[in-house]
């Protein structure tokens, strides 16, 4: 009777989603439709923006509750492939749907680090936690350690950890719907972050759990659709055939052939050659400043009084040498700015560096620490994955451990689909910008070029360094965001689908800093004011109280985003090896090793983040300048590195060494009691027969 | 409550196929991905080998790992008499 029930739940879901991504394809059409009547590209972009964020809203309405198993944890009846899409709407973020593309077309090799990381660890996932943490079946992270070890000591330590690590990725995912939304709607970025935070509200706030998972689903299905299509296109553009994963070797093939002309083409070296002597020169300057500045100064003032007394100077000419004596530096510290600008132009001087070759460095020493920071950094993304609350959480939503296994399966294959298509998106743009765009006329960029500088000329800029009216490689400078969102229109698309593209990006971002949200306002009502303030609250209470801090923590999330902190991007990845370090060691021993104790998780837990969070403070320039107060423009030197390791990879030392303590003080204090013994065999086995453990 | 012998067979085995998977995720992550250099050499239908293995090789034996890993669990679980039942 009951099977039937979850069964029937299933087939009203697959139909319920079914209608609704028939009625999204739908809508885009129509808008397409709309587009060749005349709408134009700003009320496309709105269109998408109020579209998706009132269906998010009217789902969210909808899976409302006052249940506390339904707001914590959906009920525990979502099914393993519904589990699966809303952990892969959770777990890919703004930076994954937008950025990672990108970082693959800069970085080539070394950008498959992220890849492999956000993939191989739920490998991790599915092996050591999740059917043991939905068996364990209760409503958070903190809440295992604080069972299994046993008082609030780890459990405060556990809930200390989890907001920590969510905290810095909600800010970074608020800050990308700002940008989203600034970006598509032309509405200013602090007004994006508070529609942005609006959008997210909607999704948790009345049904918690239950309502950010159906939401996360439907995000997946639009998110997914908006970024296979433009690629999809692409691929048959440039290969004749529909599937880029796998024929985009091809198309590798051919940026490897132009890389190798590109190296030797003499106008690129012309171009390059240019950038190097303006490095240079910049560099002797900065070693005199003064000197070099009133040299410059009286050069250019010259100049003027010259073409001045030239009779025959065209007035284009003067107004120019005008324009180069007012625009002149004003002293010699603005004139120090130019040049450490200029001397960084010495990174454009390089050739193009070959898309597929792994660890490039200047001799055997170099490509070695290469390798090793490639591969450390793969680890640490992996153990962070399989530590980050807000994804483990998502496994105690299924009715069962045997779904749970399956989920983590699912949650991998959705994941994948993007995963394995960025690869691909990132060559097939390198194969368009190689062939078509370099060797082009200045006369006629394409208009993808001019449109998004202007949005923001950080994302591309294409300026005729030696006057030849070409189109030279090493003329063209593209921001890492820019190689997704330029692809509908590289591809020949209509805007509509420019505007898909935002609103997918919007879905990935909105669907992560709802799942974080989540987690960090759940982990301060049921850890710390549920079972360590006031275990007798009743369930009315407890669901105000939650629903309270959420409001809470998303008003200060929006506002830390609305600052636009520096460096955000590095906090995010610090994200992962703290994580990793913190919740990994004490979660997988608590299962596999029934004689880890209450003092070894939490020095253990307490050693390894310590380790991180130190090592981040010696590598890293900004974190160095506020504890030791050692300016950032410093390089940090390379002695100053444990082994060359750089501090995105900081828990390759916390990991093993969380391990380590746990073991280690495990040994020397006494054994957890039986109850504890009974906890982790129940954990263990599915369903024990007469087992007095309680039941899920 | 006492686990019989049983029981225990059922943890082994499931330790067993945990180290296992384990290690050909280690081997499919780490040993593929130190050899990058090398595997490059070898060309398959335009992809160097080791850039195609990171990006997309390893990636599909990790969803296989994952769903043998469930299908053989699933299994297991029924044959040691630990399933869940039906709710």
């Amino acid at each position: 009777m009951a099977t039937q029930t979850q069964k029937q739940f299933f087939q009203q879901l697959k139909k319920y989603y079914s209608v609704y991504t028939g009625g999204f394809i739908g809508f885009v059409i129509l808008l397409a439709i709309a587009e060749q009547m005349g709408l134009t590209p700003k009320y496309i972009g709105y269109a998408f923006l109020f579209a998706t964020i009132s269906l998010y809203a009217v789902i969210g309405i909808m899976s409302r509750t006052a249940d506390v198993s339904e707001y914590y944890v959906a009920g525990r009846r979502v099914p393993a492939f519904f589990n699966g899409m809303a952990t892969g709407a959770d777990w890919m973020s703004a930076a994954s749907f937008i950025g990672m593309a990108g970082g693959l077309y800069i970085q080539g090799y070394d950008g498959l680090a992220f890849i492999l990381g956000w993939t191989g660890g739920y490998v991790l996932v599915a092996l050591f936690l999740a059917p043991y943490l939905r068996k364990f079946g209760q409503f958070t992270i903190p809440d295992f350690l604080g069972e299994r070890y046993g008082g609030n000591i780890v459990r405060s330590v556990g809930v200390f950890a989890a907001i920590l690590c969510s905290f810095t990725y909600v800010v970074a995912q608020i800050y990308g719907v700002g940008l989203i939304t600034s970006r598509f709607t032309g509405i200013e970025f602090g007004i994006g972050v508070f529609v942005g935070l609006g959008g997210i509200l909607v999704c948790s706030f009345l049904g918690g759990m239950r309502a950010v998972t159906w939401t996360q689903v439907a995000q997946y299905v639009i998110l997914i659709i908006a970024y296979l299509l433009p690629v999809v296109w692409l691929s048959v553009k440039i290969t004749n055939f529909p599937i880029p994963q796998l024929s985009y070797g091809y198309a590798l093939q051919k940026v490897t052939e132009r890389e190798k002309a590109i190296t030797v083409d003499p106008k690129e070296i012309e171009v390059r050659t240019i950038f190097k002597d303006k490095a240079a020169a910049a560099d002797a300057k900065l070693k005199d400043p003064a000197a070099a500045y009133a040299a410059d100064k009286a050069a250019t003032d010259r100049k003027l009084a010259d073409i001045k007394k030239d009779k025959k100077a065209t007035p284009e000419a003067v107004a120019a040498a005008e324009k180069s004596a007012a625009s002149f530096p004003k002293d010699v510290d603005e004139a120090k700015k130019q040049w450490a600008k200029d001397k960084g132009l010495a990174a454009r001087a390089a050739p193009p560096r070959p898309h597929a070759e792994a660890f490039p460095g200047k001799d055997e020493a170099a490509k070695n620490t290469a390798r090793l920071n490639f591969l450390a950094l793969v680890f640490c993304l992996m153990v962070g994955t399989a530590a980050l609350p807000h994804i483990l959480m998502r496994y105690y939503t299924t009715p069962s451990v045997k779904e749970a296994r399956d989920s983590v399966g699912w949650s991998l294959f959705f994941i994948f689909l993007l995963y394995f298509t960025a690869p691909a998106l990132a060559v097939l743009v390198k194969f368009d910008v190689y062939t078509h765009l370099v060797g082009s006329s200045f006369a006629d960029l394409p208009r993808w070029i001019a449109s998004w500088a202007a949005v923001d000329p950080t994302l591309v800029s294409v300026k005729d360094i030696n006057g030849d009216g070409i189109v030279q490689l090493a003329e063209i400078v593209l921001g890492q965001d820019i190689i997704v969102l330029a692809t509908p229109e590289i591809a020949g698309l209509p805007y509509v689908v420019s505007g898909l593209v935002a609103a997918g990006g919007l879905a990935a971002a909105l669907s992560t800093a709802d799942g974080l949200l989540l987690t960090i306002a759940n982990a301060l009502s049921h850890d710390v004011y549920y079972k360590m303030l006031d275990p007798h609250a009743s369930t009315q209470r407890r669901l105000t109280v939650a629903k309270v801090l959420l409001l809470v923590v998303a008003a200060i999330a929006a506002t830390v985003a609305a600052q636009k902190p520096a460096d955000i991007l590095f906090l995010v990845s610090a994200a992962f090896s703290l994580a990793a370090a913190g919740f990994f060691p004490a979660l997988t021993l608590g299962i596999f090793w029934k004689r880890a104790n209450k003092w070894g998780a939490i020095l253990g837990m307490l050693a390894g983040v310590g380790i991180t969070f130190y090592y981040m403070t010696l590598s890293q320039p900004w974190l160095r300048e506020l504890f030791y107060g050692i300016a950032r423009s410093v390089p940090v030197k390379p002695e100053d590195l444990w082994f060359g390791i750089s501090p995105i990879s900081a828990g390759i030392f916390g990991i093993p060494l969380g391990f380590a303590v746990i073991v280690i003080v495990s040994l020397l204090t006494p054994a957890p009691d039986k109850k504890v013994q009974e906890l982790i065999e129940h954990v263990r086995y599915p369903h024990l027969k007469g087992s007095a453990a309680r039941s899920s | 409550m006492q686990l019989t012998e049983r029981h225990r067979e059922y943890w082994r085995k499931n330790v067993r196929l945990t180290v296992i998977l384990l290690a050909i995720w280690f081997i499919v992550t780490y040993v593929v991905g130190f050899y990058a250099r090398e595997l490059n050499t070898i060309t398959l239908f335009g992809w160097p080998l080791g850039f195609y293995m990171g990006a997309q090789g390893s990636l599909i034996i990790f969803v296989v790992i994952i769903f043998y890993y469930a299908r053989y669990m699933n299994k297991l679980d029924i044959e040691y008499g630990v399933a869940e039942e039906d709710k």
